[in-house]
């Protein structure tokens, strides 16, 4: 099965050179890979019940193989994915002719069909989630194909977050979900659900998971991103965006059913979010002119009916769905290229100026309506056949909410395949049906196709739930269930109900052909306050707070920074210091005279330098301290440093008062250098925790080895008394050499500055400091 | 006597984080300087102190006889020291380089590389 999932991304890499070499005839090689696939899928439609997993080991360090399982759900998936595919691979080439990123097209397409592949194939947690993600990059980069419109870019980016953002939950949702459940693969979740319910994890595992499917899977509030993605080429509408990739999320709930399903809040958060879902697809869906986005609108109202419908996980609720699924993407990616094949001959896809098409375009027509008849639930599409099962199982529930809720979104989405298949067809032919003309057989071939196995289905409803439909439910359920279905099965009141909604939903289509203008008018100010306007100001949120947190983190003010450091660096002495044992016990010799004068000295000097409002007290504050350091190294038998820190305190004096004599004085008085009681908390705080870390690093018995391991080899080792020598220029020698070569580049740094310096002194004197006040 | 310079340490790493804060470049390096003698101090002083016993052996000698100050320490802050000096040598002529080019030794008026954000930005 691997090499099932590779292959779409091999015909990825080939597509570029096969268009540079066929041009748009390189879609009819190209589709005869997922042709091949579709051969595959449908050989190994009996192994489908009860699944085989094969798996390769991919990254063993971390126990992620690359599992794969063919079982009814994922063969249902892989026949659509390849199937549709073909025929969305055909359609391109005619949509898309002569388009000049043909090649980069294909490329993005082909990547997705393997990525969609290894989403439902795909039995590792870990697995399944990386190709999740790849299908929401590549989604994103097809709907930005068009990427010199603005709104294309907007759409994918929304698009890609969202999606992205709900990939993140998943992840964290998949990884609790393996935890509580004790295992990585699906196929071993399935089995899990008697401990997985009880676990702790299992309420946050579910939320942050069911995030992950609902905003694939574009049900309210997140579905504003998936009419957006509209801006994408037909193709991928009709491909990506109606009949696979938004169905993701329908696709992981179905196989996490087993698992998951059964407790309260999978029921009604799938049952209300579903049914919010349905009824706001189908009510946005009669507000649109853009024949593409009134379908975007009614696939939403299908996500949601799907999401609705495995609530209950029951026998007829599951197998609902499993055909419902099937119907739906036969259907819309039939309407989706029949509105691309309008948009394509016509020049627009806008519904108030297209009338009277059937008879320039017959077989577009033809494909459009066999795919109406299906959307509609008329009695020889599938549609009915799974309105039917819908309806049984809307029954057995016994909700009333679920039924009515069904019932509303039925009569509108009779009205919009009605809107879709009819409107532009009919009637006197406008404008722009003028100069349109029948579409390639490239762009025919797919809708035709797709309309007629709805029909073909629908007329023998039993073939399609023997190979696809049965064994899909079965992998949900378990269990195998048995199928049923009569076109037929007298006259109830279930029957009669379908009646009534068929009735209501023609008399919608009417009102929509009488007031649809008044509807949109009266609306538009509703909508603009929808979640899409909710997104945009969440980004402009998000994009006011990283401002804000850059402008705190960023000032650009060095104290700011230097006390930002300062305050990490307190708080980690301090916590060090309070990790240790410390003592204050003085030197029990209560040491000589001379080392407490010299460290009162020390200390005391250092205040001066503090409190110094002059620079030459500072300065010479400063030489004391420093000259109290060399002091205390004398003392405490290190005449090398003794002499080292005299020569570096002299001439840093030496130093300092060549350049302050050039600066400007203190001025510390003045509001912009006062400091606050906020610093001199933090200076003690720092200073506080540095003496108590020492302490505490006083108090732990001191280790010899090294001392006595350069004591030992120094004359051996090192030819030399000088231990402190020796260290430095034979021991540590590189060390010495790395010294020696930043206090040259510090020189030649120096100078450069300074002799930029001279030249602009050359140039214009700037004011002398010399005779300031101090 | 390691605890009392432990105390010292600590006075001088407080006075060198104050002159640090201060928006004066000049008191910033001069509280730099004071914090490279602190660090200095607190090495050598972990490494523990001896009195009157420098780290060299005796002629003819090829080890120590009796006590001896722990050499490593010294060799590291001997790096130190010189390293110390090199950096505030030259962060000295920056900070006159700046005077003479900014005219200014705040570090609040620096604002060539990090300038103050315009009043209103459109969020995007």
């Amino acid at each position: 099965m691997l090499s099932v999932v590779l292959a779409p991304f091999a015909a990825s890499l080939l597509a570029p050179f096969l268009v540079a070499r066929l041009g748009d005839r390189a879609a009819l090689v190209l589709a005869l890979v997922p042709a091949a696939l579709f051969g595959w899928a449908l050989a190994n439609l009996g192994e489908a019940y009860p699944g085989r997993v094969e798996a390769t080991p991919w990254v063993p360090g971390l126990s992620v193989p690359l599992s794969f399982n063919l079982d009814g759900l994922s063969s249902l998936f892989t026949l659509l994915i390849t199937g549709i595919g073909t025929l969305v691979v055909l359609y391109a080439g005619g949509y898309l002719k002569g388009h000049a990123r043909l090649g980069r097209f294909f490329v993005i397409l082909f990547g997705f069909m393997g990525s969609m592949l290894g989403v439902v194939l795909s039995d590792n947690v870990i697995t399944l989630f990386v190709f999740w993600e790849l299908t929401s990059l590549t989604s994103y980069l097809l709907v930005g194909f068009e990427a010199q419109k603005p709104e294309a870019r907007r759409s994918a980016l929304q698009a890609l977050l969202i999606t992205g953002t709900g990939g993140l939950c998943l992840l964290a949702g998949l990884i609790l979900l393996a935890e509580a459940g004790g295992s990585w693969e699906l196929s071993d979740l399935a089995l899990s659900r008697s401990w997985l319910q009880d676990s702790p994890l299992y309420v946050p595992a579910l939320i942050l998971i069911l995030l992950g499917c609902f905003t694939k899977s574009a049900q309210w509030p997140f579905h504003s991103w998936l009419p957006g993605a509209m801006a994408a080429p037909t193709p991928v509408s009709a491909y990506l965006h109606s009949a696979t990739m938004v169905k993701a999320g329908v696709y992981l709930l179905a196989r996490l059913e087993p698992a998951l399903a059964g407790s309260e809040i999978w029921l009604y958060s799938l049952l209300v979010i579903g049914a919010v879902t349905m009824l706001t697809g189908a009510v946005f869906a009669l507000l649109e002119t853009d024949l593409k986005l009134v379908l975007a609108w009614t696939t939403v109202s299908a996500l949601g009916t799907l999401v609705f419908l495995l609530a209950p996980s029951d026998e007829p609720s599951v197998k609902a769905a499993m055909a419902f699924l099937l119907v739906h993407a036969l259907y819309k990616g039939a309407l989706f290229m029949t509105a691309g094949n309008i948009d394509h001959e016509a020049g627009t896809r806008d519904l108030t100026r297209l009338s009277g098409l059937a008879r320039v375009m017959p077989l577009t027509f033809a494909a459009a309506a066999m795919a109406s008849l299906s959307m509609a639930g008329l009695p020889i599409g599938l549609g009915w056949v799974a309105k039917e099962l819908i309806g049984t199982a809307k029954l057995a529930d016994d909700i009333g909410f679920t039924l009515t809720s069904a019932t509303i979104a039925n009569a509108m989405v009779f009205a919009v395949a009605g809107i879709a298949a009819l409107s532009p067809y009919l009637g006197k032919r406008s404008e722009a049906a003028e100069h349109a003309h029948e579409a390639p057989w490239t762009m025919l071939a797919g809708p035709l196709v797709l309309g007629a196995l709805g029909l073909v289905f629908g007329m023998l409803p039993q073939l399609a739930a023997d190979a696809l439909i049965t064994p899909a439910a079965a992998a949900v359920l378990g269990q195998k269930p048995v199928l049923a279905i009569a076109i037929f099965k007298g006259v109830d009141w279930k029957f009669l109900l379908t009646l009534a909604t068929f009735a209501a939903g023609a008399v919608i289509y009417l009102l929509w052909r009488r007031f649809g203008a008044a509807w949109r008018d009266a609306s538009a100010p509703i909508l603009a306050r929808g979640p899409d306007r909710g997104y945009d100001r969440l980004l402009a949120g998000l994009a006011s707070f990283a401002t804000w947190l850059t402008r705190l983190m960023q000032p650009g003010v060095l104290h700011r920074y230097v006390g930002a450091s300062f305050v990490v660096v307190a708080l980690i002495v301090l916590a060090s210091a309070f990790r240790g044992r410390f003592t204050l016990a003085m030197p029990s010799d209560g040491g000589l005279v001379v080392e407490w004068a010299v460290i009162l000295l020390t200390g005391a000097a250092a205040i001066v330098t503090a409190l110094a409002t002059t620079r030459l007290l500072a300065v010479t504050a400063l030489g004391v301290v420093g000259l109290g350091v060399t002091m205390i190294f004398m003392v405490f038998s290190a005449p090398d440093l003794a002499i080292t820190q005299f020569m570096v305190e002299t001439l840093v004096v030496v130093i300092l008062a060549l350049v302050l004599i050039r600066l400007p004085g203190f001025q510390l008085g003045t509001p912009q250098q006062r400091q606050g009681p906020a610093a001199l908390l933090l200076a003690v705080a720092v200073g506080t925790g540095t003496a108590l870390l020492l302490l505490g690093v006083l108090a732990e018995p001191f280790d010899t080895r090294l001392a006595e391991w350069f004591a030992a080899e120094s004359v051996p080792g090192g030819q030399g008394r000088n231990v402190v020598n020796v260290i430095l220029v034979d021991f540590r020698a590189l060390d010495t050499l790395g010294e020696i070569t930043v206090v040259a580049a510090a020189a030649l740094g120096g100078l450069a500055a300074m002799m930029r310096v001279g030249r602009r002194r050359a140039d214009a004197p700037p004011q002398s400091n010399l005779g300031e006040p101090r | 006597m390691e605890p009392v310079l432990a105390i010292l340490i600590g006075v001088l790493v407080a006075v060198a984080v104050w002159l640090m804060l201060s928006r004066n470049f000049v008191r910033l390096l001069l509280g730099f300087a004071m914090l490279g003698n602190a660090v200095n101090l607190s090495i050598f002083v972990a490494g523990r102190l001896t009195r009157a016993a420098p780290p060299l052996i005796a002629d003819g000698a090829v080890a120590f006889e009796g006590a001896y100050a722990n050499p490593l320490p010294q060799a590291l802050v001997l790096t130190a020291i010189v390293i110390g000096f090199g950096l505030l040598a030259f962060a000295l002529v920056l900070a006159w380089q700046a005077h003479v080019r900014l005219g200014t030794v705040l570090t609040d008026e620096m604002r060539i590389a990090e300038p103050l954000p315009e009043k209103k930005e459109p969020a995007s």
